[in-house]
């Protein structure tokens, strides 16, 4: 029962998510049975960090091309590394941006799908991942050959105790793929910040964050009206930055800004599952949706189920007639 | 050029989805239905560069009868013609089953660019334009915002977390995965209604595209999520649940 756990490496550390995954990792199998994969150009500092970890070994995949990401580079990369291994059973990894890019080529390669954004694994296995965005849960059941290809998304498992007992470290081998430069077809440039960040949502301590409830740009000075009573930032979900209503360094969730106010007021946001992994971790979260069964009342302290168009102008006023 | 967007029809944002009897997937009989939103985008990004260098944009998707209606509406936005993959069981096939008859609708196309949106808003699994771009062997960039052609081939602005981006170039042909938000969408003009109902739309059986449909991930039941949180809902009017709220907040949050 092998696992390959592939690790991704942020700013020369391997990211948290990663972290998180090798939880997932170890639901399948005890820690000698987990192989963590670093790929790069040069690989041995995320190695050495790999190897404290609580894993069985750990395998630099390692090649000049590899040195910036690449869908072609790294499907063929860990391809070829599947195909040398003795019969791998799990391959998991954090489903971040560049996994969603490469992975589900990869397992095609193999005559697989990727299980992907999994929240939960239970007996059998059985992995749940979110359907329509939040509101309903799937239970999925690979029923191919091996090896099954999963992602975990972040924040669904808890990435403690994984340290090595004993201050022991795991053992480093080696790979290097066959790769030549015409098999990789994209050519990346450096990444770079959008606009010039004015807005520190990160260091906030109360955030009013607004969703598609709003209805129209017109009605933005009510929700600001809010904010300014509460003190609060003004926030949004992404449907309101890709309209242009408010600057998209405003926005919360997994292309925008990551979040942990002590108090986090939702208006009209449904609470799909990219805005949730940028505000999940605040103190205190409010919700005011109109919809019951919003996935934003999921992860709420409190809620009001009603028009927003009512319940923020009364919220304002409270908030004033409190101070008094 | 010549472009193929790949569109999904999904319920509607806001209708009320229910769980079908089997559990296995939801309840379709009276849901309202509409076209995947990054899906528009995709569509949108493909009308901009064919009005600025010329070509052809199709429109493809598969389901069962009533995907008939946002073909419709893509054509009445601008597209060319269509083709629809007729399919009663999309809901059953994973990622891998769905973009093989994609691949095997747009291969004998021969088309320059293929768009599709980065995930559905129903399935969600964000894979099915990768899977299509391996299928057929060709390049892919996935979280598109914009997309010019340069010579030779693509010049593209990719999307990454927390606000940072990439240029990446790429030859074609390719494979994009569009993000939502790189362009304003269009409506459809009445003009634009009329003439779609005179364009080419060509519906083939998904049975005839000779295509290994069997899942190996497989959808076994659905549910409703459990909740992370104990909720407390204020009741009452909004004036009433308002100032609940803030009494909440100061007393017992502490957040105020």
């Amino acid at each position: 029962m092998s696992v390959l756990l592939v690790l991704e490496e942020s700013n020369g550390k391997v990211k948290r998510a990663s972290w998180e995954a090798l939880a997932a990792a170890l639901r399948f199998g005890p820690p000698e049975s987990v192989t963590a994969v670093v790929i790069g150009a040069q690989t041995e500092a995320l190695a050495a960090e790999a190897a404290a970890k609580n894993v069985g070994k750990v395998i630099r995949v390692e090649h000049p091309l590899l040195a910036q990401y690449t869908a072609d580079g790294f499907s063929t990369a860990i391809e070829q590394l599947l195909r040398n291994q003795d019969a791998t059973k799990w391959v998991v990894f954090a489903h971040t941006y560049q996994v969603r890019d490469y992975a589900p080529a990869l397992a095609c390669r193999m005559g697989q799908v990727l299980i992907g954004d999994v929240v939960g694994i239970e007996d059998g296995p059985v992995f749940a991942r979110q359907l329509m965005q939040g509101r309903l849960t799937g239970s999925y059941r690979h029923t191919g050959s091996e090896p099954c290809f999963v992602s975990v998304q972040t924040g669904a498992f808890r990435a403690d105790s994984d340290s090595r007992p004993g201050g022991t470290v795991a053992p480093v081998q080696l790979f290097s793929p066959n790769l030549d430069a015409a098999q990789i077809r994209t050519r990346p440039g450096e990444p770079f910040r959008g606009s010039a960040q004015t807005v520190d949502l990160g260091s906030a301590q109360r955030i009013v964050s607004v969703g598609r409830g709003i209805k129209d740009a017109a009605n933005l000075p009510m929700v600001q009206e809010l904010a300014t009573a509460l003190g609060a930032e003004l926030a949004a979900s992404r449907p309101i930055c890709d309209n242009g209503w408010l600057p998209m360094e405003r926005q919360v969730g997994s292309s925008g800004q990551t979040v942990a106010p002590k108090l986090y007021l939702a208006v009209g946001i449904s609470g799909a599952i990219q805005h949730l992994v940028g505000m999940k971790g605040s103190q205190c979260i409010v919700a005011i949706n109109k919809d019951p069964d919003a996935p934003i009342f999921e992860v709420a302290d409190y809620g009001i189920v009603g028009d927003l168009f009512e319940v923020v102008p009364a919220l304002t006023e409270a908030l004033k007639a409190a101070k008094q | 050029m010549k472009i193929i967007v790949a569109i999904k029809q999904v319920p509607e944002r806001d209708a009320p989805v229910r769980i079908a009897p089997s559990a296995n997937w939801i309840e379709e009989r009276e849901l309202q239905w509409a076209m995947n939103e990054p899906d528009a985008y995709a569509l949108e990004e493909a009308l901009l560069l064919k009005e600025k260098a010329g070509g052809e944009v199709i429109v493809l998707s598969a389901g069962p009868e009533r995907v008939g209606s946002t073909i419709r509406e893509a054509l009445a936005k601008g597209a060319d013609r269509a083709i629809h993959i007729l399919c009663d069981d999309l809901g059953a096939r994973d990622a891998l089953g769905v973009a093989r008859l994609l691949a095997a609708a747009i291969k004998p196309e021969n088309p320059d660019l293929v768009l599709t949106g980065l995930q559905s808003e129903d399935v969600g699994s964000g894979q099915t334009g990768v899977i299509v771009a391996e299928l057929l062997g060709l390049p892919h960039a996935t979280m598109i915002l914009q997309v010019e052609t340069i010579e030779p081939g693509l010049k593209v602005k990719r999307e990454l977390e927390e606000g940072w981006f990439q240029s990446i170039e790429l030859p074609t042909p390719a494979v994009l995965t569009m993000q939502s938000g790189g362009n304003k969408l269009r409506y459809a003009t009445l003009m634009g209604i009329k003439r779609a109902k005179t364009k080419e739309l060509r519906t083939v059986n998904a049975a005839d595209l000779g295509v290994d449909g069997a899942s190996v991930a497989m959808l076994e039941r659905i549910s409703v999520p459990k909740k992370q949180k104990s909720t407390q809902i204020l009741p009452g009017s909004a004036r009433e649940a308002a100032t609940a709220l803030v009494e909440k907040l100061k007393t017992e949050a502490r957040v105020l």
